[in-house]
């Protein structure tokens, strides 16, 4: 990774609420996302995790409360600027035309374009090509690879970008386990390197051995952050997910695993 | 053909295939010039440009039928040809792009209907008193009407099924069709023969004037979509992700809907409907240099307009006196060609996705 890029502080989220078609989905959250470090937001199917993360990215204004970035405005900013500020790993990522490898994940390039740091490019892809493991891909099509060399093609895309703030909803989903670890490490690496690294997963497990700080969402509501130590509770989880689990440490760092 | 896997296989094919589409454009354009009732040599053809420039020369015709014939009947058929072959090349490619589907085509989701039913309805009402640029001010409303109809309807998360696409475009162009059997019907003798011949399309009889208004149109609709292609390429990763890299997404389909309208407009406004020319040239274009928008415009628009004068060249020789309608030799050729895409893309991606 080069050595430029924007500093940034915290993006705070100051009573941040959402209403969809009269249901309150979000409700007044309160949370920061700091340098330097890993957030990873935990909780169950229809909890409000993706409604948050779109929050934070400045693609859905909230209905009540203020999402700010160093003090500003999030929906202030211009979305060229916000591009290079925010990179956003979606769920979905499929291709509309057979581009390159190589070509998609230099899209992630775009907003960097007629700019100093645009002349990082071919570092930029390269590297992000090494750090997700997909460099032998890079001449192969899109459209014709398998959904774990999809989505690692996709995280890639993403790290080309290079902002110091980087939201990744479920990179793990389509991959296994090596490709999972990898992933979580690389989230790890960017935020030593003094970026700020939100994730999303499902898997507290997972969740607990990279994170920071850990935020429950349960019912549109910021069950609790801090941690994972703190966070992660037997009794907690059972009662988010509805499932009695156990809670083992391993190497200090809470592993979970369902009651069968 | 197998796509090429390396972006330097891309490139070295480029280079081949601007070579390829110069000099078919080229060896349109002379033949075309030559050949018709009234034969001429290639060397009056080229003598008589270079002389236009304002260089004589000993190559240019003597014969002022020679001359007239050329620059009155057959230059402006010639370059209306590349224009309209341009234009809607250009106008298929952007119309993907933004639909996020290979197979959107303005002929198929009816943005050319509802430009023919625009210029027809110009027709019955009389509008053409008011000028050359009044029908084609017509058909520009027509196809964006058509054009915002299509996007508003069969658009869902971003992206555009095949099924949700082409049946749409059957729906448009049923209520299109409706329309122009009703302005035909109500049309006096002399209109209704000028509605035929929308439906019909062909370059016989163009003007310069008519000329002028395509191959401006052209142009500034050409450079728009080539300074948008970074963009349309953005676009190809889903809404949502262009958005995040940057890019006013609505922004951009807004402004694109107005050039594809005004591409397609102002192509079927003179010469009637041309189908499939947009469908077929980016599609070939994009299996032999990639699907990045830049080259890809950019050689749609050369590759329309040389397939057009060479489809108008068999439209006008393979019968004897006769001037056969060049939209029937697209649809013939665009038909199959169609069938087969659906095929393909259906078998590939294992359903109607």
């Amino acid at each position: 990774m080069s050595a430029a890029m924007v500093q940034v502080g915290a993006l705070s989220a100051r009573g941040v609420g959402v209403e969809l078609d009269g249901a309150t989905v979000l409700d007044d959250v309160t949370l920061d996302v700091l340098a330097g470090e890993v957030l990873v937001i935990v909780g169950p199917n229809g909890a409000g995790k993706s409604t948050l993360l779109s929050v934070l990215t400045g693609e859905r204004r909230p209905t009540t409360g203020v999402i700010e970035l160093d003090g500003r405005d999030l929906h202030s900013i211009p979305q060229k600027e916000l591009a290079r500020l925010r990179s956003v790993l979606t769920q979905e990522n499929t291709v509309s035309f057979p581009f390159l490898v190589s070509e998609v994940v230099a899209m992630g390039r775009a907003p960097w374009a007629h700019t100093i740091e645009g002349r990082d490019d071919v570092h930029a892809v390269l590297d992000a090509l090494d750090a997700t493991d997909v460099r032998h891909l890079a001449t192969r099509r899109y459209t014709s690879l398998s959904g774990g060399e999809k989505a690692r093609v996709s995280l890639a895309r993403v790290l080309a970008q290079h902002t110091p703030i980087v939201f990744l909803d479920e990179p793990t989903a389509a991959l296994d386990l090596r490709h999972q670890e990898d992933v979580m490490r690389l989230g790890r690496r960017m935020a030593d390197e003094g970026r700020a690294v939100v994730i999303v997963v499902h898997d507290l497990s997972l969740a607990a051995a990279y994170a920071d700080r850990l935020a429950i969402i349960a019912g549109g509501r910021l069950e609790a952050v801090g941690a994972p130590a703190v966070v992660l509770t037997e009794e907690r989880v059972e009662r988010v997910y509805g499932l009695p689990v156990s809670l083992h440490l391993v190497n200090g760092r809470p592993v979970i695993v369902p009651e069968r | 053909m197998k796509t090429p896997t390396t972006a330097l296989g891309r490139r070295a094919r480029g280079v081949v295939l601007a070579v390829v589409l110069a000099a078919l454009l080229l060896a349109g354009i002379i033949l075309s010039s030559m050949l018709g009732q009234l034969a001429i040599a290639p060397t009056e053809v080229i003598g008589s440009i270079v002389r236009a420039l304002g260089i004589p020369n000993g190559w240019a015709p003597t014969d002022p039928v020679v001359e007239s014939s050329l620059w009155a009947v057959r230059f402006p058929r010639v370059v209306m040809g590349l224009a309209v072959g341009a234009a809607l090349a250009v106008g298929g490619a952007v119309m993907q792009a933004i639909f996020g589907n290979p197979l959107a085509e303005p002929g198929i989701v009816g943005v050319s209907s509802g430009a023919a039913l625009g210029a027809a309805a110009g027709i019955v009402l009389g509008v053409s008193a008011l000028g050359a640029g009044t029908i084609a001010t017509f058909a520009f409303v027509g196809g964006l009407l058509a054009t915002l109809l299509v996007y508003a309807v069969s658009r869902a998360n971003g992206r555009t099924e095949v099924v949700t696409l082409i049946l749409t475009g059957i729906a448009v162009n049923a209520f299109a069709g409706a329309g122009l059997a009703f302005l035909v019907f109500v049309a006096d003798s002399g209109s209704r023969e000028q509605i035929v011949f929308w439906q019909l399309g062909s370059l016989g009889g163009s003007r310069w004037a008519e000329v002028l208004v395509v191959g401006i149109v052209t142009v500034v609709g050409a450079v728009i979509a080539v300074l948008l292609g970074r963009q349309y390429d953005l676009l190809a990763l889903g809404e949502r992700n262009a958005r995040h890299l940057g890019v006013n997404v609505e922004m951009l389909r807004v402004g694109s809907i107005i050039v594809v309208a005004l591409l397609t407009g102002a192509a079927v406004a003179f010469v009637g409907i041309i189908s499939f020319v947009g469908l077929v040239v980016p599609h070939v274009i994009r299996m032999i240099i990639g699907p990045a928008h830049r080259p890809l415009i950019i050689a749609s628009a050369f590759g329309g307009g040389a397939l057009m004068v060479f489809a108008d060249l068999l439209a006008r020789t393979v019968v004897t006196g006769a001037d056969l309608p060049i939209g029937l030799l697209t649809s013939l050729v665009g038909g199959p060609f169609f069938f087969f895409l659906l095929f393909r893309q259906r078998r590939r991606s294992g359903g109607w996705a």
